[in-house]
């Protein structure tokens, strides 16, 4: 009777072990969307210190978009993702153009504003072109799960993660390497001063918005096969990765990082572990915590804030 | 202010004889409730410069103490009114002393968190709140044994409270705790420099704007007897920026103005377009910030400028053929 005690209490210690893990996975792999939202927002909020509400749209746009090329023309993954960016970059590019260029009085209040009108714009757009019901996409490898120490990992899951490296990388490599990103890294400290040594700031401010468009659109191509993807999807996508942001530091894009997978860890586990219904109340928590405990966030630098307008 | 109020009391008169435009006084009342909102987030937006995108939940909570209390609890709605109003002040207080005291716009994410967290509050406590069904059979109100049981009688109640709320905050705008927000809004640097009190003259501006939104919470609750959490999420905090946008931000008749136009926009106008209508706001929040960051308030300045600047091309032109 003992023993059976005992085996049945191990065995339920394993299972909620492998639950534990379950979550971290799922955290993980929704964490690093938040990620790629929050390095979307640091990039437009380095250049011009206010907060792309439309970033959700952009991810919203990617899913979509991928969806229209995969299934509706039947183009391969390694053809529709590209064109997928591409079109998203471009509603990154048009958005400048039209909501911040035209912009009489550019502050950080209007620009908000304005990018608040061009979120509601692309969501209706998007919901008069796809209609109201969500979407799914067929992973890039199959869904057959992987099994991880007693976890179910899909393989899409890792296409997430790997998609999230890449573009870390490539992030890195571009704002260290190319002169390019050194400009843009120059108007993240001093716009004015960057005007002077004659970087063009109205360039650098479209070249942040088809930055972060195009990250938002693979974050929405990779996790749109796992979570589907509807034309509402955005708002609370960008309330998620402006949560990673605060948490890992306005500006900082390790920070984003860092910010985004936590705020997935803590969404899955408060899911799994204490109730489902409040999920997205624990990363909305963190984020008023964070904002009256350590407004700089985890990474940031309290200098950086008091320069910064927003 | 007397010739608007004459137009308000005179226009129940009219609205009554045509019956094409009967309904509109219902409307109406829909307007002054938000226009309630907007005045107080006016002070706020207007005047202290900062972004709130929580105010649909101070509208909620006035509402949802309104409404649970008397439904639940059976308390009489004059006492839930005042309450709900106190209630929403703390709760103001609470992020805004926080939040405010930080240079930037921190208060603008602190209320967006807020506004989520609310609505998802709402739906799940589902034996407070009655969940996302809604909560119905809220009681209307009464004056002295004069219930104001049509929509005449609340138009009157509800204008009235907006005039007097009008009334009071140009006052206090015209006295020296209005020229402090305005000189925050101006440069918060200059504002400090000369003696001005930043952190609280904006936490005042942000708690009585909760207040203002709480008591037009509860008189939206008493008036139409059903609330559900779908009328105080996200998009009616953004929908009650749009108001404030499209009247002007910087003026307190923009404002009622803007509510007044957006309220029949939506409960009236925009259902021959039905899915359209998340699009056309959107066009309209991007029309006014780029051609009217003033608002509509500032239409006849702006029409007299671009006359003039045309009559000075004409006359340069002239000068030199």
């Amino acid at each position: 009777m003992a023993g059976r005690l005992l085996s049945f209490r191990s065995m339920e210690e394993i299972s909620l072990g492998s639950q534990l893990l379950q979550f971290t996975v799922t955290g993980i792999t929704i964490g690093s969307v938040y990620a790629m939202v929050a390095i979307g927002f640091n990039i437009i909020y380095n250049v011009t210190e206010a907060i792309n509400f439309a970033q959700g749209e952009f991810v919203m746009l990617g899913g979509l978009v991928m969806v229209f090329f995969r299934v509706a023309l039947g183009l391969p993954v390694f053809l529709a993702l590209p064109l997928t960016v591409v079109v998203v970059t471009l509603v990154g590019i048009i958005l400048d153009r039209l909501a911040i260029k035209p912009l009489s009085e550019p502050s950080v209040l209007t620009m908000v504003i304005a990018t608040i009108g061009a979120s509601f714009f692309i969501r209706g757009a998007a919901m008069m072109i796809w209609g109201k019901n969500p979407y799914d996409l067929p992973p890039f490898t199959g869904r057959t799960p992987i099994s991880f120490l007693g976890a179910a990992v899909q393989p899409q899951g890792i296409w997430v993660l790997a998609f999230r490296v890449v573009v870390v990388v490539a992030l890195t490599l571009f704002f260290d390497r190319t002169i390019m990103g050194k400009a843009l890294r120059a108007c993240a400290v001093n716009p004015e001063a960057s005007r002077l040594v004659g970087i063009n700031v109205r360039q650098m401010v479209l070249i942040s918005f088809a930055l972060s468009a195009g990250i938002g659109a693979l974050g929405g191509i990779v996790i749109t096969p796992i979570s589907l993807m509807e034309y509402d999807r955005g708002p609370m996508l960008a309330v998620k990765g402006f949560s990673a942001c605060i948490l890992g530091g306005m500006g900082s894009f390790p920070g984003g990082i860092l910010g985004g997978l936590l705020i997935g860890l803590i969404e899955s586990l408060g899911a799994g572990l204490v109730s489902s219904g409040y999920k997205d109340v624990f990363a909305l928590l963190v984020l008023l915590l964070v904002l009256f405990v350590r407004p700089s966030g985890l990474l940031g630098s309290s200098e950086v804030a008091k320069i910064k307008k927003f | 202010m007397i010739g608007f109020g004459l137009a308000l009391a005179v226009f129940p008169l009219f609205a009554q004889k045509v019956s094409f435009v009967q309904h509109y006084l219902d409307v109406m009342v829909f307007a002054g409730i938000f226009s309630l909102v907007t005045i107080g987030l006016c002070l706020l937006m207007g005047y202290a410069g900062q972004i709130s995108l929580g105010h649909a939940s101070f509208f909620g909570l006035g509402a949802y103490i309104s409404g649970v209390m008397t439904v639940k609890y059976g308390v009489n709605p004059w006492y839930c009114i005042p309450f709900g109003m106190a209630v929403a002040s703390i709760v103001a207080l609470v992020i805004g002393v926080p939040s405010l005291k930080l240079r930037g716009h921190y208060l603008a994410m602190a209320t967006l968190a807020f506004c989520v967290i609310v609505t998802i509050v709402f739906n799940e406590r589902v034996e407070i709140t009655g969940g996302p069904d809604g909560l119905a059979f809220i009681p209307g109100l009464g004056i002295f044994g004069w219930t104001l049981n049509s929509p005449v009688r609340y138009y009157y109640f509800v204008w009235s409270i907006v005039l007097v709320a009008l009334f009071l905050c140009t006052n206090l705008i015209g006295s020296r705790v209005g020229r402090a927000l305005r000189s925050i809004h101006d440069s918060q640097q200059a504002a400090s420099a000369v003696g001005v009190d930043v952190a609280k003259y904006k936490i005042c501006a942000f708690v009585l704007s909760g207040a203002l939104a709480a008591l037009a919470g509860s008189l939206y609750a008493h008036y139409l007897n059903f609330i559900n959490p779908a009328s105080f999420d996200l998009f009616v905090s953004i929908k009650l920026i749009i108001m404030l946008m499209l009247g002007g931000m910087f003026s307190l008749w923009g404002a009622v103005i803007g509510a007044v136009l957006i309220t029949f926009l939506s409960y009236e106008w925009l259902h021959y377009f039905e899915d359209a209508e998340v699009m056309i706001y959107g066009a309209i929040i991007l029309t006014i910030v780029i051609f009217l960051p003033k608002g509509l308030v500032n239409l006849p300045e702006r029409l007299k400028r671009i006359q003039a600047d045309r009559s000075g091309v004409r006359s340069k032109v002239k000068a030199e053929r």
